[in-house]
């Protein structure tokens, strides 16, 4: 198996999660862009790890997913803030800074 | 060699439509579910590169419990259920270059740094090499994300509560 | 020699007393006149002292032909990159001569004003600007450089305006002090062009210019030839400048001396009171201008080429005034205005003398003159007081006064003798002097008209004596009988029959006789001293200027005769056998015409007064009041509006469209630019992250690039 292989699937799903994050209107969908970008992320260093033979890929892997879901925790605890105040999840109504 | 070829390449197809699917589609639960359909393909790849400790905690804890936190956060902000027109805004050709672009780069660059680097698997890695380096080389960060944790949970207490 | 040395004193005493009188004089019991008699004799005594010792001086001087320097002292009062002007005394012969003259006159002068101008409203005022008159007249004499002549020359000027408009309350009196002051101030245009001419000349010679006389006359000399350019040591001014400094001084001499054209003043400036007259417009200041003549002599000895036989400015007008002055000397009948017109007539004779190349002859006349003008207005005052009621008209209110007033009759008799130059009086000799230096210096034509002005002068005074002293009484001496008649209108003495002076007006008579009789005998030939103590000798300036000219008896044969013969025709005339000849100018027409153009002073005075005056009054008054209000003033106006113009269009367009323009431009570009940046800040999130993985992107290809 080309190491390549697994790099390029990371990069494809990153490329992926950007286009969601950049693109989708609903913030639930930004952050599971943002956890497809992190699955890149995790293939990534997984694939570098199995290469090397070293656990450290693995153990850095981890941490990615735990703080993956620190982060989906309260991302989703913002976006039910924002819902509550401006009755509706969609960025583009996310927009005080404006101007 | 082969063998495993074939079923990366299967995985891998299912992975890029699953995230395409995730990105494109205009039900948000069919995302979820996309979703759940990358991150489980991305265990598999884990152990066919015989990293087998994450890709159960993977299982576990993303397709567990994050999915289900998703589904919570769409239910809870009354996303719509049935397929609306659109979920994109208006930045979708925009986005669309950028990203191109960006696999683009990130392609050729791999390409041409790892050329036919071969992975060989030997044998998987075992649990307590992992855990011999995170409990004694990697002790600190570990630590650190536990306090993160931490403060993640109080924080998204604090911040969903309502008063 | 402490009175030489000292001789700046000789001014200055008048100078203080002028002060004293004019501030204080009201408060002393003569009225000021004490101070002002005290001054002037002291300048007297003081001027008796410089002509001593100057004489002394020169007879000490070694040698065959002497030559003795003038004693000049001076002050420099200011001086600016090499240029000095000077404040100073310059005493030689001729400065002796004059102070001498002036202080004398202006000494008896003072003394008969105290009786004649007794009860006058002001007396003080007469007496200070007799004292500050004398002063000026006497800086001018001793002045040494030309800025200081003309300070002097300026004064006298203001002196004798002050003084002839004395009585100023009647207008004609203050018409004649204006026309005096503006025809002499007519000539002072050339003095002042003169001056300064002056200062070029010694610059071109010395290469640093100055007023100094002294300079002057080197450089004019210096002028004539380059041998005496270099002899001196210094260049050539040119002839050129030499010529127009002395037709610019010439002007000035024409003016303040009577001379032909600019004569018309003096006779009107008789409406002053007498002795004014006699001091200032027979024996002084008059005589300013052939001082200024004669101390200046080098600039038109050797401008105008005198002593080379040609006719020459100089000569040609005092010899026309010689004539002029005696014709109309003929149809007066203001005996003031006879020795008036007999005065431009003798200073006439004293510029012709300069004309001619005789320098001694025209002081030596000066100087006589002086002494015999001023006897005879004297003598017309002491007889205007007494005799005919203060009136000066001889045909009304004289004649027959032989009788009343003998000592007045015998003076005014002896100055006339010597007026008109009768043997052995002063004029004979003065006179004489003249005429045989313009034949030896081949001016034959001047020598004729010497002679005639001799026969005119012997002629009129014998008429003016004749009218006054001989006939019967005319001054109607009944009326005054009726007391308390017109005693209002003349002054308090007038109801008597006409008398003698007093002792006060006689004296300075007879003092003056005296000199008549006795100063010519200073040149007498071969005793010849006024030649020998006063003709400057200083070598180099008057260099081939003064040569002593021998008496020739046979032309003072022929003057003296000619005199004869003038007092004898004019005495037929009048008393004698030629009655036929009276009135004629009643029945013939060309006499009547002759007449009638002598009375009117040859129409001179009208062509001033009515067609120069009026037309710079008239049309060209208007006409230049016409270019200042529509030429300039609109230039003014127009320039003002044009920059109103300007400033308005500066204003709408260059500086609120353009420079206002290009700054809210810039304010509005910049506010623009912000309005279109600040659409950046869509406040959306997904652009900015947008926006951020794209620059990402180019940095990370420039680095892929670089690597």
């Amino acid at each position: 198996m080309l190491l390549n292989q697994f790099l390029l699937l990371g990069a494809f799903l990153f490329c992926t999660g950007i286009y969601g994050v950049l693109t989708r209107k609903h913030t639930v969908l930004v952050l599971m862009s943002i956890e497809l970008m992190l699955a890149a992320v995790n293939i990534n260093l997984v694939a570098f790890g199995a290469f090397h033979n070293d656990p450290t890929g693995q153990v850095f892997a981890l941490f990615v997913l735990t703080i993956a879901a620190a982060e989906v925790g309260i991302g989703l605890a913002i976006v039910l803030l924002i819902y509550r105040n401006l009755h509706s999840a969609d960025l583009d109504d996310v927009d005080v800074m404006k101007g | 060699m082969g063998v495993e070829n074939v079923f990366f390449g299967i995985i891998a197809a299912a992975m890029a439509l699953g995230a395409l699917g995730v990105v494109r589609t205009k039900n948000i639960v069919h995302a979820a579910l996309y979703l759940v359909v990358v991150l489980a393909g991305g265990a598999a790849q884990f152990i066919l590169l015989g990293q087998e400790f994450v890709a159960w905690v993977q299982v576990l804890v993303y397709i567990g419990a994050v999915i289900v936190l998703f589904l919570f956060g769409i239910m809870l902000t009354r996303a719509p259920m049935h397929p609306k027109e659109s979920l994109d805004n208006d930045l979708k050709w925009p986005g669309a270059v950028v990203s191109l672009f960006l696999a683009g780069v990130l392609g050729g660059l791999l390409v041409k740094t790892y050329h036919a680097t071969k992975v060989n698997v030997v044998a998987p890695i075992r649990t307590n090499q992992i855990t011999n380096s995170i409990f004694t080389t990697y002790i600190i960060p570990f630590e650190v994300v536990g306090v993160l944790l931490l403060g993640a949970l109080i924080g998204a207490v604090v911040l969903a509560r309502r008063d | 020699m402490w009175f030489v040395d000292h001789a700046w004193l000789v001014p200055l005493i008048p100078a203080l007393s002028f002060a004293i009188i004019l501030l204080f004089g009201k408060r002393f019991p003569r009225g000021g006149s004490e101070v002002g008699i005290l001054a002037v004799s002291a300048s007297f005594v003081l001027a008796c002292g410089t002509a001593l010792q100057w004489i002394n001086h020169v007879q000490n001087a070694k040698g065959s032909e002497p030559s003795v320097d003038p004693v000049i002292h001076s002050v420099t009062w200011f001086q600016n990159a090499g240029v000095k002007l000077t404040a100073g005394i310059d005493i030689d012969g001729l400065a002796v001569v004059v102070m001498f003259v002036v202080t004398l006159v202006s000494l008896l002068v003072h003394i008969y004003s105290t009786e004649y101008m007794r009860g006058d409203i002001r007396y003080t005022y007469f007496f200070a600007c007799l004292s500050l008159f004398t002063a000026s007249m006497l800086l001018l004499v001793v002045a040494d450089n030309t800025l200081e002549m003309l300070i002097g020359w300026e004064l006298v000027g203001l002196c004798s305006f002050m003084l002839i408009g004395h009585w100023w309350e009647e207008k004609p009196n203050s018409d004649a002090a204006l026309k005096a002051f503006l025809t002499t101030r007519t000539g002072d245009i050339g003095l002042l062009t003169g001056v300064i001419m002056t200062f070029f000349i010694i610059q071109r010679s010395f290469g640093v210019g100055s007023f100094d006389i002294q300079q002057l006359h080197q450089a004019a000399a210096a002028s004539s030839s380059p041998a005496v350019a270099h002899a001196l040591g210094i260049q050539s001014p040119g002839h050129t400048i030499v010529l127009w400094c002395a037709a610019a001084l010439m002007l000035a001499i024409v003016g303040k001396s009577g001379q032909f054209a600019l004569h018309t003043w003096l006779p009107d400036a008789m409406a002053g009171p007498t002795p004014v007259s006699a001091l200032i417009h027979a024996a002084t200041m008059v005589v300013a201008g052939v001082f200024l003549g004669a101390r200046l002599y080098p600039v038109f000895f050797h401008g105008f080429s005198i002593g080379d036989g040609t006719a020459n400015p100089m000569a040609v007008i005092g010899g026309i005034t010689v004539i002029i002055g005696a014709a109309l000397a003929f149809v007066q009948d203001d005996i003031k205005k006879v020795l008036a017109y007999s005065t431009i007539s003798q200073l006439g004779y004293m510029v012709m003398a300069l004309g001619v190349g005789a320098w001694t002859a025209a002081i030596f006349h000066l100087f006589t003159h002086a002494f015999f003008k001023a006897d005879l207005f004297l003598g017309a005052g002491s007889v205007s007081h007494s005799g005919s009621h203060h009136s000066f008209d001889m045909k009304k209110d004289m004649g027959g006064l032989k009788k009343y007033m003998p000592q007045t009759y015998w003076t005014f008799l002896i100055g006339t003798l010597a007026l008109a130059g009768i043997f052995p009086f002063a004029g004979f000799w003065s006179k004489d002097e003249i005429l045989v230096n313009a034949g030896h210096n081949n001016y034959v034509a001047f020598v004729v008209v010497g002679l005639v002005g001799a026969l005119m002068t012997a002629a009129y005074m014998t008429r003016c004596i004749y009218l006054t002293f001989f006939g019967e009484y005319r001054g109607g001496h009944g009326h005054e009988h009726h007391a308390g008649d017109d005693s209002d209108i003349l002054p308090a003495d007038h109801a008597h029959e006409p008398h003698e002076s007093n002792g006060i007006i006689l004296g300075p008579l007879w003092v003056l006789t005296f000199m008549a009789v006795v100063v010519g005998f200073l040149n007498f030939p071969h005793f010849s001293k006024f030649e020998k103590w006063f003709q400057p000798s200083s070598p180099e300036s008057f260099k081939g200027i003064l040569h002593a000219v021998a008496f020739n008896p046979i032309l003072a044969a022929v003057s003296f005769t000619v005199a004869v013969l003038g007092i004898v025709i004019a005495w037929a005339f009048y008393a004698g056998k030629l009655h036929a000849l009276h009135d004629l100018s009643e029945r013939n027409k060309v006499a009547h015409a002759g007449k009638t153009f002598l009375v009117n002073k040859y129409y001179l005075d009208y062509l001033y007064e009515n067609i120069i005056v009026a037309a710079i009054k008239g049309p060209i008054a208007a006409g230049a009041y016409w270019f200042n209000q529509h030429v300039i003033d609109n230039v003014l106006n127009y320039t003002g509006r044009g920059a109103r113009v300007v400033g308005r269009f500066t204003y709408d367009y260059i500086d609120q469209k353009g420079v206002d323009g290009v700054v809210n431009g810039i304010a509005t570009v910049t506010g623009e630019a912000g309005g279109e940046a600040r659409k950046i800040q869509t406040g959306r999130l997904q652009f900015y992250a947008l926006m951020l993985v794209a620059a990402v992107l180019v940095f990370a290809v420039i680095l892929w690039i670089a690597t």
